[in-house]
């Protein structure tokens, strides 16, 4: 530190020139800094364009992304810069592909808003992004340090807590959207929602895209889905739940579709990411407050986590809903219809649940993290999976998940409800079968053949959906070779 | 109908062998277990009898220890429900890791569903467990003089796994 300040006062006179300065000899490029315990921390994924020194980028990124400008300007010089610039303290190159580099950039804990994720995206993915010197950028990782995680509230509940509250151990919840996701009049869809929870699932779910259309309008659906919850908890003797949607074009909307389910009784509500950062931050003060489980449907983060050279990885989107707080979150299902490599899916699971993160760039974790203490977050798998994966979906997602299967308990060729019992069954096969100390991964099919002899929706379910996987390449995986060097 | 609370209720009910195997999985976990009945199954009822204290300190060998207090919670309260938790009292965790159910009476009536008309077309539900609407503690579920007692008698099974 010492030694950049007395170049710093050699470079006075041309530090502060009028114009243009490299962003390095700025201070945003700094490889002897040594990271503070406070410091957020960002690893960016960054690709130069032609010509650009990957050096210069990475501290172009700090730069822009805390004080900076394009040009000199003399009234940095009112503050103690030095402090609030971001520092870019190291640059590698991704082995084996060539032009694209990770950057490690450190901002101190000062220049965010305390408990404001709309303030550190607007400072951390504000401008950068769209940068001309670089051809593409991604936020791969951040460290948030325990005296920023404190500002933020976290899950309303988290995992324990709900499992409390729904008093189901052991195993992961079960659930299921209700199908299709357009269309149903408010009484079909009850119906829908009781089959499906009298049948074993613990949960039903709105989908992203239903809000209050014309073809059922919101209120119609919340009477209708919690006579179906209610009836369902009559004939099982166990609490089940309706996610309900309240989703809507302003917060006021929100507000007042949420405090009607919690008049109905719901136990839960949910919202899609679209509403924004800000808007499920209320969200999550207001389920805190009023006891009310909340669900997080990740509409739309496809657009700027499936790629691998740009946009936010969707382990940093999981860590900031973390903080906002949501009790659920889809996170992949490695074995459905939707995008996941194994290993990022496993290393998203960890950011949503564990208490502490070991840095481990095999799943894709650049840095420690430690929570604090703040209740974890139960990932929700969804999109194409069905009860012939169950051994698959517990040793990839682990016991504190939510396995969604939509199609494969509404496609059941028996009905909703057998559709139902098909995958409670199989999942307490599969758990029972775990516990004995059985190889559940490797045996799994027979362990699911073995329980479906006492149960024919089990072996319908295992029937027809025995040939259907979705094996295609993820465009998102891990730089395995990766060797680190820096801390 | 089947009251389906539990890691394993949609499994045929578990023989002592399955019993016990569970429970040497949570003793191999570290997780001190409990034994619990109750005569009010009610979806909320959080808190049902403890038979003994929680079992905090025995190793994994020593399943046959839990499985004796199964066997006398389930010889003293045959006509209830019976449970074995196994609790995780790690950091961060401090909550029941597995919950299931050992015993369950002869006859599971279910629970009436009861629906209170209320302004622009709210309705208010709660749900009253058949057995022991009207009946103290401890003479539910065909316990002396309880109100199941003549349906018992006269040999009614439980049936499936769903329906009111």
């Amino acid at each position: 530190m010492s030694t950049t300040e007395k170049d710093g006062q050699k470079k006075t006179k041309s530090r502060w020139d009028s114009g243009v300065t490299p962003y390095a000899e700025m201070g945003y490029w700094n490889p002897d800094y040594e990271v503070k315990d406070t410091d957020i921390l960002c690893a960016f994924r960054i690709t130069p364009q032609e010509g650009v020194d990957p050096i210069e980028a990475a501290a172009a990124v700090a730069g822009e992304s805390s004080t900076a400008t394009w040009t000199v300007v003399w009234t940095d010089r009112l503050t103690p810069y030095e402090h609030y610039q971001a520092k870019a303290y190291s640059v590698e190159e991704v082995p084996g592909t060539p032009g694209q580099y990770i950057a490690l950039i450190a901002y101190d804990i000062d220049l965010f808003e305390e408990g404001s994720i709309a303030n550190l995206t607007s400072s951390i993915i504000g401008n950068v992004f769209g940068f001309k010197p670089l051809k593409a950028l991604r936020l791969e990782d951040m460290r948030i340090p325990a005296a920023y995680v404190k500002t933020f509230p976290g899950p309303p509940h988290g995992i324990v807590m709900e499992r409390e509250y729904l008093d189901k151990f052991g195993r992961p919840l079960i659930g299921a959207t209700t199908k299709p996701k357009l269309g149903l009049s408010a009484k079909n869809y009850g119906r829908v929602v009781y089959e499906a929870l009298r049948g074993g699932l613990d949960f039903t779910k709105d989908d992203e895209n239903i809000n209050s259309q014309p073809f059922m309008r919101w209120r119609d659906r919340y009477i209708h889905a919690m006579e179906a919850v209610q009836r369902a908890q009559a004939a099982t003797g166990e609490v089940k739940g309706h996610y309900l949607n309240v989703t809507a074009a302003t917060m006021e909307d929100m507000y007042e579709r949420a405090e009607f389910a919690k008049e109905v009784g719901s136990v839960i509500i949910m919202q899609d990411l679209t509403v924004g950062y800000t808007a499920m931050s209320s969200m999550s003060h207001w389920c805190r407050a009023n006891g009310m489980i909340l669900h997080l449907h990740r509409a739309g983060h496809g657009t700027y986590t499936r790629q691998k050279t740009h946009g936010v990885s969707f382990r940093v989107i999981g860590k900031w809903c973390r903080l906002l707080g949501v009790d659920h979150i889809h996170a992949g299902t490695v074995v459905g219809k939707l995008e996941g490599d194994p290993a990022m899916i496993m290393g998203y699971y960890k950011v949503l649940r564990d208490g502490f993160n070991k840095k481990d760039l095999s799943l894709g974790i650049y840095f420690d993290q430690d929570w604090a203490s703040m209740p974890g977050v139960m990932p929700v798998a969804s999109g194409g999976i069905h009860a012939g994966q169950m051994h698959q979906l517990l040793h990839y997602l682990g016991e504190d998940s939510i396995l969604q299967f939509g199609g494969g308990t509404i496609g059941h060729p028996m009905g909703i409800a057998a559709g139902a019992s098909a995958n409670r069954t199989a999942v307490e096969a599969i758990i029972q079968a775990r516990n004995e100390g059985r190889d559940y991964y490797t045996e799994g099919p027979d362990i699911l053949v073995e329980a479906a002899k006492g149960c024919p929706e089990l072996n319908a379910a295992l029937e027809v959906w025995k040939d259907i996987t979705f094996n295609y390449t993820s465009t998102d995986t891990a730089d395995v070779v990766v060797t680190p060097t820096s801390a | 109908m089947r009251l389906t609370q539990g890691t394993f209720s949609f499994l045929p009910d578990l023989t002592d062998e399955q019993i016990e195997a569970q429970i040497t999985y949570a003793l191999s976990n570290g997780w001190s277990i409990m034994v619990e009945y109750t005569d009010d199954p009610h979806p909320r009822n959080g808190l049902w009898d403890m038979w003994s204290p929680p079992m905090f300190d025995l190793e994994e060998g020593e399943a046959d220890v839990v499985m004796r207090d199964v066997r006398a919670c389930r010889e003293a309260h045959s006509h209830l429900y019976v449970k074995v938790v196994a609790y995780d009292r790690s950091k961060g965790r401090q909550t029941s890791a597995l919950s299931f159910i050992v015993n369950r009476p002869e006859v599971e009536p279910g629970f009436r569903l009861e629906r209170q008309e209320s302004h622009d077309r709210v309705i208010r539900y709660t749900i009253h467990s058949y057995a022991g609407l009207n009946t103290p503690a401890g003479e539910r579920y065909g316990g002396p003089g309880g109100d199941l007692a003549p349906v018992i008698a006269h040999g009614a099974k439980s049936n499936g796994k769903s329906g009111e």
